[in-house]
């Protein structure tokens, strides 16, 4: 090639592919360590967690309730009290997120009512977390009498996952195969006794999957709850009724921090909290994206 | 016309009739093909559309009774639209619309509950669609779905439609395993037995071969003849050698959803009217 | 034989239209279910205006020089419209009380950009080397890794950053303390970083392959392809990521409670401890009687913080919704 093209414009194409390959070759680099950051961060937090943690993780420290002004014991109310807030809050908002994916899914068809929803869905996703928690404040806590409790955390935290749960309910849903649901319509099912029979229980694999993220995502939410379910100083560990406070694992964790006198002797139960609330969220989400890709995978259809 | 022939057989009960009764078992069958329903569905004016497509244009004939009539034509004549009109499922396509009239069981089927229609007219799709569920809930789940919970009942009625569907010896030791590790030919026969267990009168059959290697194809053929001396079957096909083989009657559609011939087969194969519908049935398009 | 008993049952007409009318009660009535959303978020935005409003509103009517006294509740106080945009922050004073919001604005706004400005970089680089340049492998790896990022709660992140992060800048730095605007700023960014890459990633996948093709045909090498071809292309999409990473970072509570400092003075030095919105309204609920003009005050900044939250959800939504017509999965 060079013999036919003249010498000096050889040389300076030649030099511009070097040019060009350095440059890149540097910017790929760049990219790379850049990129590490996240995993490194990762890998960072991970470590520091289990190194600090878990060595505070006795049976004791998993099933006895706080003693010594929190300095010893265990948070085993904390781990009560947080199940039943995010299994509760679960409860609440279950039947209004498959409705609304069912409806959003099955029925709704080309009309002004489906986008307005649908924003409605999106806006809320967007709603940050401490303004839930103003509104649980006013709502449940003051207007509805709930007072803090239980029932306030409960209602207050379902708002609040209200479109994680329509959203992966309405993916599990569409992703039944139509051919299904012909099959069924075809057999004279009314559009209800199709989506009971065929429908839900073809996608109850993926609306359980959002069941698990929402929860996942319930358990770590300190502002929410933090006026409307929980308070610093409780008087008993276990609540009784619905409208009983509860102390939850992540206001405990603050609540040493901010509010306790001996911040320094509690450094131990306060590793332990992080380390099991990062097992137990680690776990929930690893359990929902394996599940996710089993049913992915698996589908014969 | 029935009742004098009643009174006849019966004023010739014991003696005579011994020797006459096949005769008049036949003669009393073929009155009423004749007389009382030999058409199970009057089609008449049928327009179709897809939002502003018009896809099936002034559509008439009369579906005789039993037997199979087959619906062809070249791809995209609106033979599958055609037979989704029979049981209404195109309802699930948003913007499509269907006009005129088509009579059965003495109402406009256009018009009534398309619920309790989808119960007398069933339909098999071109792949097999059996739900994620046990080969026994598959079959037993239109019954169920109806109301009926008693076991037994349903167990009587699965068996009976695995066997009018020639699988039951295939499968009666396994009803208990999904339905999807069964083969493609097996799968579409179970979806055969889902759409009997029922009791149509009518069966449609929307290119229940397409998916399917030449052996399996041939017992689905097998199986709608045999059934189709019960009910009456309605198969769209563009295999023009199983529409010779199987139907007694076909119909033939061309481009833009129009209904070119309507008759008995062997007539429409020899002797078609229309000279198109003869290209076609030669092989020259479609 | 039962089936067709149901049969002749279902057939008499007025079976048939009973029947009929069954079948739209199960649409009306998920059709109820679905509106949860629209009421949820209806009360949301009714409840925080509602009570906001009260401070603002009462505050419409008072000529300039003369204060009102709030009728909720038992806390007498003086309050102008003006003074919600001053600079002093400070309730329940028996002296006097200030209800200046702009420290908390301002402190918001610096963390928030510091945030940005860590964040984008490197969730950036991160989405187009795990995109375009690495191996294939890597790219589910990454995926899982970021949904597992993002998952973690905002007090594991806080407490990290102040048992890690602060002791670090302290020293780094030179600040007071550690507690300070630039170590919430890196935690934010830390926290906005999964979502961040995650979308860009995304945004990039989307850019048809012919255009890849069609710059590498010309002699262009892989990185020239990237910088001027994909991205650029990409941009809608990526700056919806953008947007919508800076989202969290406004929303976010507990981290910016445990690091920022929360000191409520006006100042843009990152160095200093600042208070952002987020923990302004944390740290104070537990103070404010209900029905004071403190509570009422506390109401009217969850009311700008959610302004702002949904004004950047939209503007990210915007750019989402032509990432996705791009994609071809919407109509233009």
């Amino acid at each position: 090639m060079s013999d036919r093209m003249p010498p000096q414009v050889s040389t300076a194409a030649e030099w511009e592919r070097r040019k060009r390959s350095v440059s890149q070759w540097i910017a790929f680099s760049l990219l790379g360590v850049g990129s590490l950051f996240g995993f490194f961060f990762l890998a960072f937090i991970l470590y520091w967690i289990i190194r600090q943690g878990a060595p505070a993780i006795t049976w004791e420290f998993l099933t006895d309730v706080p003693r010594n002004m929190a300095t010893a014991g265990g948070i085993a109310p904390m781990i009560v009290g947080s199940v039943y807030l995010t299994l509760g809050s679960l409860l609440v908002a279950m039947p209004f997120a498959l409705g609304s994916a069912i409806w959003l899914s099955e029925y709704a068809w080309k009309g002004w009512w489906v986008r307005a929803i649908r924003i409605g869905v999106n806006t809320l996703a967007g709603v940050p977390s401490i303004v839930f928690g103003l509104v649980g404040l006013g709502l449940f806590v003051y207007a509805l009498n709930f007072g803090v409790s239980l029932l306030s955390g409960m209602c207050t935290l379902a708002m609040l996952t209200l479109p994680i749960l329509i959203r992966a309910s309405e993916e599990a849903l569409r992703a039944v195969p139509r051919s299904f649901r012909e099959g069924s319509l075809a057999l004279g099912a009314t559009r209800w006794t199709m989506i009971r029979t065929v429908v839900l229980p073809t996608a109850l694999p993926g609306i359980l999957t959002g069941s698990v993220l929402g929860m996942a995502r319930a358990i770590g939410e300190t502002a929410p709850i933090m006026f409307t379910a929980t308070a610093f100083m409780i008087s008993q560990p276990y609540p009784t009724s619905l409208l009983d406070k509860v102390s939850t694992l992540p206001y405990h964790l603050y609540a040493l921090v901010q509010f306790n006198p001996f911040y320094t002797e509690t450094k131990h139960i306060q590793y332990g909290i992080v380390f099991v609330l990062m097992v137990v969220v680690t776990l929930l989400n690893l359990t929902a994206i394996i599940w996710r890709t089993r049913v992915r995978r698996k589908k014969a259809w | 016309m029935v009742e004098r022939l009643k009174e006849h057989h019966d004023a010739h009960a014991g003696s005579e009739s011994q020797l006459l009764g096949d005769e008049m078992t036949v003669t009393r069958d073929w009155v009423k093909r004749k007389f009382f329903g030999e058409t199970i569905v009057d089609v008449e004016g049928l327009d179709f559309f897809y939002g502003k497509n018009h896809a099936l244009q002034d559509v008439s004939l009369r579906i005789p009774r039993d037997g199979v009539t087959a619906i062809m034509g070249p791809s995209g004549c609106g033979k599958s639209t055609f037979l989704r009109t029979l049981n209404r499922m195109y309802e699930v396509v948003p913007g499509a619309r269907a006009t005129g009239t088509v009579e059965f069981e003495g109402e406009n089927l256009l018009k009534t509950d398309p619920v309790i229609l989808r119960h007398k007219i069933g339909m098999v799709f071109q792949r097999p669609n059996p739900f994620p569920k046990s080969i026994f809930d598959n079959v037993a789940y239109g019954p169920r779905i109806h109301g009926l919970r008693n076991r037994k009942r349903l167990t009587e009625i699965a068996e009976d439609a695995l066997r009018r569907a020639a699988l039951w010896d295939e499968v009666k030791d396994r009803l208990k395993e999904s339905a999807l590790s069964l083969s493609g030919g097996q799968q579409q026969r179970l979806c055969i037995a889902r759409a009997l267990a029922v009791a149509p009168k009518v069966l449609l059959m929307d290119e229940p071969c397409s998916a399917l290697d030449p052996k399996a194809s041939d017992r689905i053929e097998q199986t709608a003849r045999e059934l189709a001396e019960e009910l009456t079957v309605i198969i769209v096909t563009h295999n023009l050698q199983q529409a010779g083989r199987m139907s007694d009657h076909v119909a033939v559609f061309l481009a833009g959803g129009i209904l070119a011939e309507f008759g008995p087969t062997r007539q429409v194969f020899d002797d078609p009217e229309c000279e198109q519908v003869g290209d076609y049935l030669q092989g020259r398009f479609g | 034989m039962e089936v067709s008993v149901a049969h002749k049952r279902a057939t008499q007409p007025e079976a048939a239209r009973t029947r009929m009318k069954h079948r739209n009660t199960d649409r009306t009535v998920f059709f109820i279910l679905a509106l949860i959303s629209l009421v949820t978020l209806g009360t949301i935005i009714y409840f925080i205006f509602a009570q906001a409003v009260p401070f603002v509103g009462k505050l419409r009517l008072v000529p300039e020089g003369q204060g009102t006294i709030v009728k909720w509740g038992e806390t007498f106080t003086e309050a102008r419209l003006g003074d919600l945009f001053t600079t002093k922050w400070l309730p329940e004073s028996d002296v006097e009380e200030f209800f200046g919001m702009l420290p908390m604005i301002v402190a918001t706004t610096v963390v928030t950009l510091g945030a940005m400005l860590l964040a984008i970089p490197f969730g950036l680089s991160a989405a187009v080397f795990v995109g375009e340049i690495g191996p294939r492998w890597l790219k589910d790896i990454f995926k899982t890794v970021l949904e597992l990022l993002a998952a973690v709660p905002s007090v594991v992140y806080g407490f990290f950053g102040l048992i890690v992060l602060s002791p670090y800048v302290r020293e780094t730095f030179g600040t007071v303390g550690g507690k300070v605007g630039l170590t919430a700023s890196i935690i934010l960014s830390i926290m906005a970083l999964p979502t961040i890459a995650s979308l860009a990633e995304d945004a990039l996948h989307a850019v048809p392959n012919t255009y890849r093709e069609a710059s590498l045909a010309l002699g262009a090498t892989k990185w020239q392809t990237i910088w001027r071809t994909l991205i650029p292309s990409a941009a809608s999409g990526i700056i919806g990521a953008g947007v919508l990473g800076m989202g969290r970072a406004v929303g976010e509570t507990m981290a910016v409670l445990f690091v920022a400092g929360n000191a409520p003075f006006l100042t843009w030095n990152i160095l200093r401890s600042m208070r952002p919105i987020t923990s302004a309204i944390a740290l104070d609920m537990a103070e404010s009687v209900r029905g004071s003009a403190h509570y009422h005050a506390l109401f009217a900044m969850g009311a700008v913080l959610l302004i702002i939250a949904l004004l950047m959800n939209w503007t990210a939504e915007w750019f989402h919704v032509r990432l996705l017509r791009r994609q071809g999965l919407r109509e233009g």
